[in-house]
C-alpha cells in the first residue's frame, strides 16, 4: 500500500508538470508566431527600399511594394462593415436580451451560432455568385466586386462576434437598474436606451473592437469579392470600387513568390503589420472590458 | 402629461418594431443562405459526386479527395489541439495561481484568438513548412490549424470546468483525494459535455478554414488520395475557392454541390455539439 | 486522552477575515467536543485547519502547532492525504458527489487504490449501516445520490467519511439545512458513534451546542474565550461574554 502511494505521487508529479507546461504553451506560441514573422519579414526593410514599402503603388513585379493601398483597402472594407454591422449587431443583441420572448430567442440564437460557423469561403462564394451581380445591378456599377460587397459580407461575418459580446454585456447590467428606471415611470424603450445600453457601454465597445479585429483579419470572403485592385482612392465613391486588402494580398500572392525574395519578405512584413494590429485591437478591447468592470463594481459598492 | 405619455407609447411601439425588423434582417440572410445552397446544391449530390475523383480539370467527376483531405486535416487538428488545449485549460482553471504569469497566459490566449487566419498561414509556412522542413503537408497544415484552434478549446474547456461547483472539489480533497484525482474523477467527467462542445466548435472552424492551409498543406489537384502525413492534400474549402475563382467554364451545379458538402460537414458538427450540450443539461447530476 | 492539541495556534487569511489568534486547547478522544459562538468567530477555520483543508484557501500565515496523536500536522513534511483519511469532515450543506449512492461511499476507498468489488461492497454496506442509512437506500444504491432526500444525503456524506474508518469526525453545522426529524437522527447517531470516534461538532445554534456537548469551546471574533466540560460551561460560564451569548443577549 505504502509503495503504491509513492508511485501514485510520482506519476502525478509528471502529470502536473505536463499540465503546467501546456498551460504556458500559449505564451510560447504567441512568441513563436512573432519571432517567425520577424525572421521572414524584417529583412524586407533591408531588401526593399523603404520609399517603396511606404509608397503609394503596389506592383510587386516591378519592385513597387507600397503598402498604403493595401492598408487603405483593409480600412475601407472594415469601416464599411462596421457601418452596417454595428446597428444590426447591437440592435439584434438589444432585441434578444431586452425584448424577445424566450421561445423566439431559441430560434434566433442558434441561427446566429450557425452564422458564426459558416466558413468564410462559403460566404465568398455566394458573394461572387449572388451578392456581387445583385449589387452591380441594384447600384448600377461597372462591377459588383467592390469594397462595398466585401463590407456587406464582413458585416455578416462580424455580426456573431458583436452580438454575443454585446448580449453578455447587456445581461450583466443588474436587473435592479432596469427596475429602478421602470419604477420612475420610464417606458421599456426609455429604460433600454437611457439606462441599460449606457450601463453596458464598455462591453459594447469591446464587442465593436473585436468586430474590427475580425474584419481586418478576414481573408477569403474579402479576397473573393473585393475585385483585388490595389489602388489608392481618388474620391468618395471608393467604397463602390474594387480594392485589395492586406490579407487578400498575402493569400493571393504568397503561393507564387520565391521563398526569400523581397516580394516574399514584404508579404511577411504585411503579416507583421496585421499581427501588431490584431494585438493592439485585442489589448484595447480587453482593457476596455476590464475598465468597465471595475467601474461598475465601484458603482455597486 | 397625457400627450407625453402617448408619445412615449408611440416611441416604444415604433422602436420595438424597428428592433424586430433589424433582428429579422440579421437572421433572414442566414436562413436564406442555407436554404439557397441546399436547393441549388442538392441536384449535384450523387453517390458518384461524393466518391469519385474530379475529372476534366474539375469540371466533371466528384469531390472525394477533397472530402478525405478535409477529414484528415480536421482529425490531425484534433490530435494536436485537443490534448494540449484541454491540458492548458486544466492548468488555468485548476492550478494557476492568481499572479502576473497567469494574467500573461490569459492575455496571450486572447491574442491567439485574435490573430488573423492568414497570419497563421504565414507562421505555419515559416515554422512548419520551411524551418522544420515538413514541406506543404497534412502535418504542417494540421499543426497550423491546431494552434489557431487552441484558444477556442482552451476558453470553452476552462469555462466548463469552472462551472463545476467548488464544493465537489472541497469534498473530494477532504476525502483524501489529490488534486489530480479530483480533476480526473470529478471535474473532468462533469465538464466533459462542455469541453466536447468547445472542441467540436473549434474543429468546425478549423474544417472550414482556407487561409491557414493555403501555403501549408493544400494543393489544387491531387490525382490520388494523400498517402502519408507528409503528403499535401486537397480540401473542401480550398476546392471551393479554386473552382469558383480560377476554373473557367466551371459548371455552377458542381460549385453549389461542393459548397453543400462543406456546409453539411460543418453544420453537422454544429448539430452534434448542440445535441451533446442539450443532453448533458438534461442529465446533469447537480 | 488528548487526540488533538492546539498550541499557540494562529492563522490569518489574505483578506483578513476569520483569523484565529493564539488558540490553546485540546480535544479529547471518544467524546463530542462542541465549538460554538457567533458567525465569523473562526470555528470553521479551525476545523479546516485540522485536516489542512485551509491549504486550498488564501491563507496568508499560520504559526504555532496542531498536534494530532502527538505529531504536528502543520509540519510541511506531513502527508496531507494520509491526514485527511484519518480526519473526516461533513459540511453544513449536504454535498453528494455527482455519482450514485454506492459510488459516493466507495469513492474515498477507490482513491486509495482499492479495486476489489467484494471489499468495496463490504465497506459500503458497513458505512451505510453505521450511518443508519442502509435500510433506506439498500435497494437504491445505484440511483444518483441527488435523488435521495436532504436528510438522507447528509447521512450519506457521513457514511462517505466513515468508509475510510477515520479516527476523528468533524461536523460543520451538519444539520443547518435539515428538518427537525433529520436533525434528531443525526444527533442521536453521533451520540452512538462517539464510542468509537473522536467527534468535533460545530452546531448551528446554542441549544444544539448545549444538547450535544461533552466538552465545549466558545469562540468570539477569532478568540477562544472559554473551554470546559459541557455541563459546567453552559450552566455556569466563567466569562461574561460566554454567559451573555449562552443566555441570548447577543449573537
Amino acid at each position: 500500500m505504502k509503495r503504491q502511494e509513492h508511485s501514485v505521487t510520482r506519476q502525478e508529479w509528471v502529470i502536473n508538470l505536463v499540465i503546467k507546461v501546456s498551460g504556458y504553451s500559449s505564451i510560447l506560441f504567441v512568441t513563436l508566431i512573432f519571432l517567425f514573422l520577424m525572421r521572414e519579414g524584417l529583412p524586407a526593410l533591408a531588401n526593399a527600399p523603404l520609399s517603396s514599402i511606404f509608397g503609394a503603388r503596389w506592383y510587386p513585379i516591378e519592385g513597387y511594394f507600397g503598402i498604403w493601398p493595401l492598408l487603405f483597402g483593409s480600412v475601407i472594407v472594415t469601416l464599411g462593415a462596421l457601418l452596417i454591422g454595428i446597428p444590426f449587431g447591437v440592435g439584434t443583441s438589444v432585441f434578444i436580451s431586452e425584448i424577445a420572448p424566450p421561445w423566439l430567442n431559441n430560434i434566433i440564437k442558434p441561427v446566429i451560432e450557425i452564422l458564426a460557423g459558416l466558413p468564410s469561403v462559403v460566404l465568398g462564394f455566394l458573394g461572387i455568385q449572388v451578392a456581387a451581380p445583385f449589387l452591380r445591378r441594384l447600384l448600377d456599377l461597372p462591377t459588383g466586386l467592390s469594397a462595398f460587397t466585401g463590407a456587406v459580407l464582413l458585416a455578416l461575418i462580424a455580426t456573431p462576434t458583436i452580438v454575443s459580446i454585446t448580449e453578455d454585456a447587456l445581461n450583466t447590467v443588474p436587473v435592479s437598474y432596469r427596475q429602478a428606471a421602470l419604477a420612475l415611470g420610464a417606458t421599456r424603450w426609455q429604460t433600454i436606451w437611457g439606462v441599460t445600453v449606457p450601463a453596458a457601454r464598455s462591453g459594447i465597445l469591446t464587442a465593436v473592437m473585436l468586430g474590427v479585429g475580425r474584419s481586418i483579419g478576414e481573408t477569403m470572403a474579402v479576397m473573393m469579392v473585393t475585385g483585388n485592385a490595389a489602388v489608392l482612392p481618388h474620391g468618395l465613391d471608393a467604397l463602390f470600387k474594387p480594392v485589395r486588402t492586406m490579407t487578400a494580398t498575402i493569400a493571393s500572392e504568397m503561393g507564387e513568390v520565391a521563398n526569400g525574395s523581397p516580394h516574399y519578405q514584404v508579404l511577411f512584413f504585411i503579416g507583421i503589420v496585421l499581427f501588431v494590429l490584431s494585438l493592439a485591437v485585442n489589448i484595447v478591447a480587453s482593457s476596455m472590458s476590464l475598465r468597465g468592470r471595475t467601474r461598475s463594481e465601484r458603482v455597486l459598492s | 402629461m397625457n400627450r407625453s405619455f402617448t408619445r412615449a407609447r408611440l416611441q416604444e411601439m415604433l422602436g420595438n418594431n424597428l428592433l424586430r425588423l433589424i433582428t429579422f434582417l440579421t437572421v433572414l440572410p442566414v436562413v436564406a443562405i442555407i436554404v439557397y445552397i441546399v436547393i441549388k446544391g442538392a441536384p449535384a449530390i450523387t453517390w458518384e459526386f461524393l466518391t469519385q475523383m474530379p475529372r476534366s480539370g474539375m469540371r466533371e467527376g466528384g469531390v472525394w479527395p477533397a472530402i478525405v483531405g478535409t477529414f484528415y486535416l480536421t482529425l490531425g487538428t484534433a490530435v494536436f489541439s485537443v490534448p494540449l488545449g484541454v491540458a492548458a485549460a486544466i492548468y488555468i482553471a485548476e492550478y494557476a495561481p492568481d499572479n502576473a504569469w497567469t494574467r500573461l497566459i490569459r492575455i496571450t490566449i486572447i491574442n491567439l484568438a485574435g490573430i488573423p487566419s492568414v497570419v497563421y498561414g504565414l507562421f505555419g509556412l515559416g515554422l512548419f513548412v520551411l524551418f522544420l522542413n515538413f514541406g506543404t503537408s497534412i502535418l504542417a497544415a494540421s499543426m497550423t490549424l491546431s494552434i489557431m484552434t487552441l484558444p477556442v478549446i482552451i476558453s470553452t474547456a476552462e469555462e466548463a470546468m469552472r462551472s463545476v461547483p467548488q464544493s465537489f472539489r472541497t469534498v473530494s480533497i477532504s476525502l483524501g483525494a489529490t488534486r489530480w484525482q479530483t480533476i480526473w474523477r470529478i471535474v473532468l467527467p462533469q465538464a466533459l459535455p462542455g469541453i466536447l462542445t468547445g472542441v467540436i466548435l473549434g474543429l468546425e472552424r478549423a474544417a472550414g478554414e482556407t487561409a491557414p492551409i493555403l501555403f501549408t498543406g493544400v494543393t489544387f489537384f491531387l490525382p490520388r488520395l494523400p498517402a502519408s502525413l507528409l503528403d499535401s492534400t486537397m480540401a473542401l474549402p480550398y476546392h471551393i475557392f479554386v473552382i469558383s475563382t480560377s476554373v473557367p467554364g466551371m459548371p455552377v451545379k458542381i460549385q453549389y454541390g461542393t459548397v453543400l458538402v462543406l456546409l453539411v460537414f460543418v453544420l453537422g458538427m454544429n448539430l452534434i455539439a448542440t445535441f451533446i450540450r442539450q443532453r448533458a443539461r438534461a442529465r446533469r447530476m447537480w | 486522552m488528548d487526540k488533538i492539541v492546539f498550541d499557540h495556534f494562529n492563522i490569518r487569511y489574505e483578506d483578513g477575515v476569520e483569523s484565529l489568534r493564539d488558540i490553546n486547547f485540546s480535544i479529547r478522544a471518544n467524546a463530542i467536543t462542541v465549538l460554538f459562538g457567533p458567525a465569523g468567530g473562526g470555528k470553521s477555520t479551525l476545523l479546516r485547519a485540522i485536516n489542512r483543508l485551509n491549504d486550498l484557501a488564501d491563507v496568508a500565515e499560520t504559526s504555532g502547532r496542531i498536534l494530532f496523536n502527538g505529531v504536528d500536522i502543520l509540519d510541511p513534511k506531513t502527508d496531507v492525504v494520509e491526514l485527511r483519511r484519518k480526519i473526516g469532515i461533513v459540511f453544513s450543506r449536504p454535498v453528494p458527489l455527482p455519482m450514485t449512492v454506492y459510488q459516493n461511499v466507495s469513492y474515498p476507498l477507490e482513491l486509495m487504490g482499492e479495486r476489489r468489488k467484494s471489499r468495496l461492497d463490504e465497506a459500503v454496506e458497513r458505512a451505510l449501516k453505521q450511518a443508519v442509512l442502509w435500510d433506506e437506500v439498500y435497494d437504491r444504491l445505484h440511483d444518483p445520490a441527488i435523488a435521495i432526500s436532504g436528510g438522507q444525503q447528509q447521512r450519506l456524506c457521513l457514511a462517505r467519511a466513515l468508509a475510510l474508518e477515520p479516527e476523528v469526525i468533524m461536523l460543520d453545522e451538519p444539520t443547518s439545512a435539515l428538518d427537525p426529524v433529520s436533525t434528531a437522527r443525526i444527533e442521536g447517531l453521533m451520540q452512538e458513534l462517539k464510542e468509537q470516534y473522536t467527534i468535533v461538532w460545530v452546531p448551528h445554534n446554542v441549544q444544539q451546542a448545549a444538547r450535544m456537548a461533552d466538552f465545549a469551546a466558545f469562540f468570539l471574533q477569532g478568540e477562544l474565550v472559554e473551554t470546559g466540560e459541557g455541563k459546567t460551561l453552559f450552566i455556569n460560564p466563567k466569562d461574561r461574554r460566554t454567559s451573555d451569548y449562552v443566555t441570548g443577549r447577543f449573537g
